[in-house]
Order: C-alpha cells, then structure tokens, then sequence
C-alpha cells in the first residue's frame, strides 16, 4: 500500500466522454452473460435442457411420425413445458441476487441508467436461452438426415422459440425483481408462467367455456403465450401479430421491472 | 454556488413510512475537506450517504455533487462519485481483477485508462496478492479494500465511504487512514466517511459532524469536538462529548413529545 495519492482530476473525471448510448447496455451485458458462466450453472442448465429436449423429442414425443412426415413439430410443443421450469432459473438471481447481496447499491451509483441495467441483464439471460436452443441443432441434423423436411417450418419454429422463452425471461425479470430470495422468484415465476401459457391450452379453454362468455374465453387466450406460439410459428407462419405479442410482453415485462426497482428506490 | 463546494446537500429527509430516519440533515463539503460522520448505531447515517450519491430518493431536499443535482443529473453526477457502500457489496463469484474491470467499464473507462485505473487501486489497497482470487474467498479486511479500491479507479473528485475501515486489523486501519488523509490533502477530494471509532476522526479528518436521531447535533473541528468535554475529563474526551451530544439529543426529543 502506498501513501501517495494522485492528485484528483477533476475536469477528467467528470468529463470522461459517455462512449455511445449502448455502452452501458454492453457492460451490464457483459457481467451478465459471464456470471452463468464462473458458477456450474450453465454446465447443469445446458446439460438439463438438451438431455430434456432429446428425451421428450424421442421417446416420449415419437419424433418419428407415424404418418412418415419430416417435421420437428413433436421437438417444438415440448419446448413451452420444457421453458416453463428452465427460464426461471435462469431469471431467478437476475435481480433476487443483487438485492441480497446488496450489489444493487453499487449498481444504480454507478454512472449506468436504470434502462442500461433493465435491458442488459435481459438480454445476456436471453442471449443465454438462444444459446441453449441453439445447441439442439443435432435434432434438425438429425430429422433432414432422415427425411425431407421444410425447413422454412422449422426456422420459423426456432423463431418462435426464441420469442417465447424471451417472453417468459421478461416475466421472470419483474418477479425477479420483487423479490429478495431467489427461491421466491423461482417458485412465482414459474407460477405466473404457467398461467400464462395454460390459459390457451384447449382443456383450461373448455373449461371457462363452461361458465365464461365466449368474449372472455377469446380475450385469455388471446393473452396466452401458447396460443401465440403454436398457431403461428409452429405453422411455419411468422405472423407480424404474434411477432408484436411477443415483443409487447417482453417490453411490458421489463418496464414493470424498471418500475418495481424505482419502488426500491423510493424506499417503498 | 461556490466552486470548490463538492458535495452540497440541503435539507435531506427520509421518511420510512412514519419513521423519519433523516430529519433535515445538511452536509456541504468543500475541496480537501475530510468529514466524519458520525452517529450511534441507527442515527441515519447511512441513510444520507445512500441519499447523497443517489441510492434513495430523499422524501424531500436535494443534493448535488461537482454542481450536478443527483435527483435531475443523476449520470454526471454520479461520475464525479466514487462511493464505497455499507458492508463494501461486491459479486462473490467475481474475481478481484473481473470485478474492477466491470466498475471501471461501467465508469466509462477504456483501454490504457481503465488499466492505470485498476492499477492504482490494486497499489493502493495493496490488492496484488489476491487480484487473481474470487471475492468469495476473501477475508472481510480484503473485500472492504476491494471495494474501496473499486471506489477510487476513476480518481473521483468526491468520495463517499461508509465504514471504510470496518474489518480491518490495526495495520490496515493505520494505511486506509493515512491513504484518505493523503487523498484529502494532497489530492483536494471531499471526502465523507462514516465511523463510529472516535479516534479515527481525530486520526484524519478535518471536520466532524455528528448526527443523532436523524438530525444534527454538531459540525466542527475535531478540536472544537474535543473542547465540548470538560477539563475534569481526561480519558476518552471524545466518548465523553459523544455520549452527550447523542443522548441529549435523544432527551430534546423527549421533551417535545411531552
């Protein structure tokens, strides 16, 4: 240790130029995705999730269609279950974390915005989805080795994929933000999560068609993020109107974790 | 405003719920000042600091660092700030050497800049044998000067340090010390640092301000802290003033009430 110190630059200090609007975005990023990586987490997520997809895809799913038909159909209904338990996980610390440690106050005294914190740490959980999903590029080998299928059907179906888990991260976000204990923010995120793919799964849908009028039944399952997924993607249709569903929640999520850590702020 | 106040904050209130923690609490600190803040366990301590650098919104008043209001300029004002939390938070699965360089990216430091940076802090705080070592693996004195040192890599005008030297053995305690001194002095910072050890403030600061039941109670020298005691006290003048100025406060209080 030494006894001298520099002499303070005042100027420089506090003149160091913002390097572009998307810098602090980039770092928070950058933190993010490379957090997964320095504990087993990202080992076990990806291990779970592939041996997942394979399984359910193969034995459980028969990928192989009686019909004979070439499609990754069975691969891709697996994926919003499949979801429904890993995005959580990977949502869970994004925040729940920061508030135990107690990191969140060096984080928001940091020359960062709270938009630069929000939509960082989304994206490197959400980069670290994709990355998931991208892995399970064997099965499509494996489905083009075996026949002949379209491939636009399944590109749009990674697509949708995508969408949906980034979707799923955005509801994890904010309740990830509520909380203090990741546990809590697992078990409520997958919670809400659950809500909101089951209200258009077709025996939840028979069942408030028994008492709901046929508007209500149209407007929850036109909130549900299962609907979306499959009547579009999986149809190899890339609907503008799902794309919008889709980008509408994730901004919908994001900005209520925005505002849910200004709460925090306020000492609410 | 003058030029060399740094850290200028009038009037700050917090309310948590029907609890005022902070109750009209003013602290302006010019270049090469060093403030103790002190204060018994609970006095809003740390409840004005986290208003002063941005942390919690104050109920009402403001602050403002280098000129800039925290409330409206939060990004300028936060970057002439280097603030060491309560508890000195950092990730524990982080390396000594990760960790500063996201602190110094965040700060907005690159290349050549960012190096110096970390390096002076790493000198400074006499990080080199752990630098490679994740946080977790530190002692409590190491993860307090690991956040100090995360505090000073972009040498900030203003420093903000609650409890800098909490944890650490009387060795370390002594160089923290002279190291803040020597940054007040030499290195014309506003510095505030919180303490509830008194010999410390004797020990490096210019200025003393003690608060108790969310408010004021004194603001002065460290010798005109001392004069307070009366010459019948010989051992532990400062214990002495403390007690009275917080307990008397506490008493005033009392007294309004009834």
């Amino acid at each position: 240790m030494s006894d001298e110190a520099t002499p303070v630059s005042a100027a420089v200090a506090a003149t160091v130029t913002p390097p572009g609007p998307l810098a602090g975005v980039v770092t928070v990023f950058r933190r993010e995705f490379g957090a997964y990586f320095t504990t087993p987490v990202a080992a076990i997520f990806l291990v779970i999730f592939l041996v997942m997809a394979g399984v359910l895809t193969f034995n459980v799913g028969n990928l192989i269609d009686p019909r004979g038909q070439a499609s990754l159909r069975v691969f891709f209904n697996w994926h919003p279950w499949m979801y429904l338990f890993l995005v959580p996980a990977l949502s869970m610390r994004l925040w729940a974390d920061e508030h135990r440690l107690g990191t969140l106050e060096l984080l928001t005294t940091l020359p960062l915005t709270l938009r630069d914190l929000v939509v960082g740490k989304f994206l490197a959980a959400w980069a670290f989805a994709v990355l998931a999903l991208a892995l399970t590029f064997p099965v499509w080998l494996t489905i083009s080795f075996l026949g002949d299928p379209d491939h636009g059907v399944i590109l749009a179906g990674y697509f949708g994929s995508a969408l949906l888990s980034g979707g799923l991260l955005a509801v994890g976000c904010a309740v990830s933000a509520a909380s203090r204990s990741q546990v809590v923010a697992f078990v409520l995120a997958v919670a809400v999560s659950f809500f909101m793919l089951l209200t258009g799964w077709a025996p939840v849908q028979a069942f408030f068609q028994s008492w709901m009028p046929q508007a209500g039944v149209e407007a929850l399952a036109s909130v549900s993020f299962l609907t979306h997924f499959r009547h579009s993607f999986l149809r190899g249709v890339v609907d503008l109107r799902n794309l919008v569903f889709f980008c509408t929640v994730i901004a919908a999520g994001l900005w209520i974790t925005g505002v849910l850590l200004r709460a925090k702020r306020q000492g609410r | 405003m003058s030029a060399s106040l740094l850290i200028d904050a009038r009037s700050l209130v917090r309310r948590f719920g029907s609890f005022r923690a902070v109750d009209g609490v003013d602290l302006a600190v010019s270049a090469g000042e060093v403030v103790g803040f002190l204060g018994p366990n609970g006095a809003g301590k740390t409840t004005t600091m986290r208003m002063i650098t941005g942390f919690l919104e104050p109920t009402s008043g403001r602050a403002s660092l280098c000129g800039f209001d925290v409330g409206s300029d939060p990004l300028a004002a936060k970057r002439c700030l280097g603030y060491l939390p309560e508890g000195a938070p950092a990730y524990p699965d982080m390396r000594v050497d990760e960790f500063l360089r996201f602190v110094a990216r965040a700060r907005g430091l690159r290349g050549a800049q960012a190096r110096s940076g970390i390096a002076r802090g790493i000198d400074l705080l006499g990080l080199n044998s752990v630098r490679k070592q994740s946080i977790e693996t530190l002692s409590k004195g190491y993860k307090r000067r690991v956040g100090f040192a995360q505090a000073l890599l972009h040498d900030p005008p203003v420093l903000i340090l609650d409890e800098p030297t909490d944890g650490l053995d009387p060795n370390q305690k002594h160089e923290v010390r002279s190291l803040i001194r020597t940054m007040g002095e030499q290195g014309g910072k506003a510095i505030v640092l919180s303490t509830h050890i008194l010999e410390e403030v004797e020990a490096v600061c210019t200025r003393a301000v003690v608060i108790a039941r969310g408010q004021t109670v004194f603001d002065g020298t460290p010798a005109e802290l001392d004069a307070k005691a009366p010459d019948s006290v010989r051992q532990g003048r400062l214990d002495h003033v403390f007690r009275e100025l917080t307990r008397s406060a506490s008493v005033d209080k009392k007294e309004v009430l009834v």
